[in-house]
């Protein structure tokens, strides 16, 4: 093959959604370039899982079956991955940008002597027919175009996809569904370096921040710990959540659990007020979905406002005092 | 135990970007540079471990001259000594390039444990650590919380999504990157600074880029706004009143 293959993740028996997303960012690729699109999975018992994958308008699905890739390490990923690039030759390898790809997909890559373009927000055309990868520099302030280069030899060209830059909704279906095929890795028990406990949750979430309808968030734009009071008696004010970005739960001056974006909870509510938050793509792809953004920040050129629908570029300290006093006349 | 901690000098997270002619980089002209704050997070677990396990913990960074500063800060915070690749050419450097100049540093020192930062604050690739223990050929683990010295080598506490967290455990050498909020990050003491004076810091010439590199960077920009952003200005109760005003008749939620 020489198209585009997408490597798909599970988890708890489901292909998860920025996997499905992933795929959707491989058939639009294909589509762009002509050629065919192809996932795998990898995993022990995954046959029902690949079946789901075969109705998704692929050329085919590879399921990559061995008893060391039941629990993911990075070691037993790599080689069983390494091995079907090598069999397959595709042109490109796609990955959903988690946590789990940012673990083991360097590696594969450095194998190849490539380079993970990683945390691609778009894919484009570009002037010569191949593809340009779009991915965010200095924490969202400026764009940057990648494009693999022209190398002699044969070069697969890896990249992995952000949350939410592509639709799982677009991913086309077909009927009679893609042929499956497994592939059984070679892989040694000692090959295997890490060896890896069950995931567990800290103490429960007592803040569930997914159902509050409004949300006021802070950055580090608030500078002092005492300063937090200042955004509290806003949030107060409007009946609002507080919630955060992660440098202030970093530094104890939230809980984590009130931590918005990759590492903390991802939500959607009516209207989220984001206040001194810069706007990092972590952050972000925690609080895109919201309805309404309104951002105060200093910075007019903060990504924030980039996502906001009203935005205010002054010093929150001015801002916040006048917006909590307003909004408590406006309640009588 | 041995640490070695990758450290990339960085522009400051406030710096106001320009991109240079050309469109391919920034104008790096009138920037001021800081410590990248994911590998202050690493250089913090390695002084740590020293301060329970005992041993040495060297700063390793590659880059031009100015990145001296960098490394005489982590010297500050409490590194016993530094080495200081010295590389004009970072930006025709791919990660794989940039990994291969600290992977033969790191050899000639057979460290037990490297530590860096989970990503840059400018590329933001998230990708030298992982490189780097392949390169080597030694285990990693990614996106750490905690570390403990076992007797078997480390047991590690990574962050997955979502609030989950796994502990893994590996044997040494080994790498780690690390992730912010594990520890509190400790500032440099006037003594601090000034016994950084007399710690040795190392100076490395960069070895030749041998391979082209993998991935081409055609062109920097500011990004297209995803929304039409509708900006407020006026004087602060001015702002205020126009913000109620949409929270009560477009948002809703007064």
């Amino acid at each position: 093959m020489s198209g585009v293959l997408v490597v798909v993740e599970h988890r708890n028996g489901a292909i998860t959604r920025s996997s499905l997303e992933a795929l959707a960012a491989g058939q639009s690729l294909a589509r762009q370039l002509g050629t065919d699109c192809c996932a795998a999975i990898l995993g022990e018992g995954i046959a029902s899982l690949a079946e789901e994958l075969s109705g998704k308008h692929l050329a085919k699905v590879f399921a990559v079956e061995h008893p060391l890739l039941q629990q993911y390490t990075a070691d037993g990923t790599t080689i069983a991955l390494q091995q079907l690039v090598e069999k397959l030759a595709p042109a490109y390898v796609l990955f959903p940008h988690t946590y789990q790809v940012r673990d083991f997909a360097p590696a594969l890559a450095t194998r190849f002597g490539q380079v993970l373009i990683s945390d691609v927000i778009a894919i484009h055309p570009d002037p010569e027919g191949g593809p340009t990868f779009v991915r965010q520099l200095f924490q969202g302030k400026l764009n940057a175009d990648y494009r693999p280069a022209p190398q002699g030899a044969y070069a697969p060209c890896f990249a992995s996809i952000q949350a939410g830059a592509f639709r799982a909704d677009s991913l086309e279906s077909a009927a009679p569904p893609a042929p499956i095929e497994s592939f059984s890795p070679s892989i040694e028990p000692a090959q295997i370096r890490t060896t890896p406990s069950a995931p567990f949750r800290e103490a429960a979430h007592t803040v569930d921040l997914t159902a509050a309808p409004v949300i006021v968030s802070v950055g580090r734009g608030i500078r002092e710990q005492e300063n937090i009071a200042l955004v509290q008696t806003l949030a107060d004010a409007l009946g609002a959540e507080l919630a955060a970005s992660r440098p202030i739960c970093d530094a104890g001056w939230l809980p984590m659990e009130r931590q918005v974006g990759s590492s903390g909870q991802t939500v959607s509510p009516k209207l989220y007020l984001a206040i001194g938050i810069s706007g990092a793509i972590q952050h972000l792809v925690g609080m895109k979905g919201s309805r309404t953004v309104i951002a105060i920040n200093k910075d007019e050129n903060a990504p924030i406002f980039e996502v906001a629908d009203y935005g205010v570029a002054a010093d929150l300290f001015e801002i916040v005092p006048a917006l909590t006093k307003a909004v408590l006349a406006a309640k009588g | 135990m041995k640490i070695i901690v990758a450290i990339k000098q960085v522009p400051e997270r406030n710096a106001q970007l320009k991109i240079a002619p050309g469109g391919k980089w920034i104008d790096e002209s009138d920037l001021s540079y800081t410590f990248n704050e994911p590998d202050a997070y690493a250089l913090e677990e390695a002084l740590q471990l020293k301060d329970k396990n005992g041993g040495e913990v060297i700063a390793l960074s590659a880059g031009p001259d100015r990145v001296a500063s960098t490394l005489r800060e982590a010297l500050a915070k409490g590194a016993d000594r530094a080495i200081h690749i010295l590389a004009d050419d970072l930006a025709q450097r791919d990660t794989l390039d940039l990994a291969r100049l600290l992977a033969d540093a790191i050899r000639a020192e057979s460290p037990d444990l490297i530590l860096t930062g989970l990503q840059s604050d400018d590329l933001g690739l998230g990708q030298t650590g992982v490189v780097l223990a392949e390169l080597l050929g030694i285990p990693h683990a990614t996106i750490i919380m905690q570390v403990e010295v076992t007797s078997t080598g480390l047991r590690v506490k990574r962050e997955l999504e979502d609030g989950w967290f796994q502990h893994v455990d590996m044997p040494l050498p080994a790498l780690l990157t690390i992730q912010s909020g594990g520890n509190k990050l400790r500032y440099a003491t006037l003594m601090g600074i000034k016994k950084a004076k007399s710690k040795p810091t190392a100076t490395l010439p960069a070895a030749p880029s041998t391979t082209p590199p993998a991935i081409e960077f055609a062109r920097v920009y500011l990004p297209e706004k995803q929304k039409r952003t509708q900006m407020l200005t006026g004087m602060p109760a001015e702002i205020a009143a126009q913000l109620v005003e949409k929270l009560q008749s477009e948002v809703r939620v007064l």
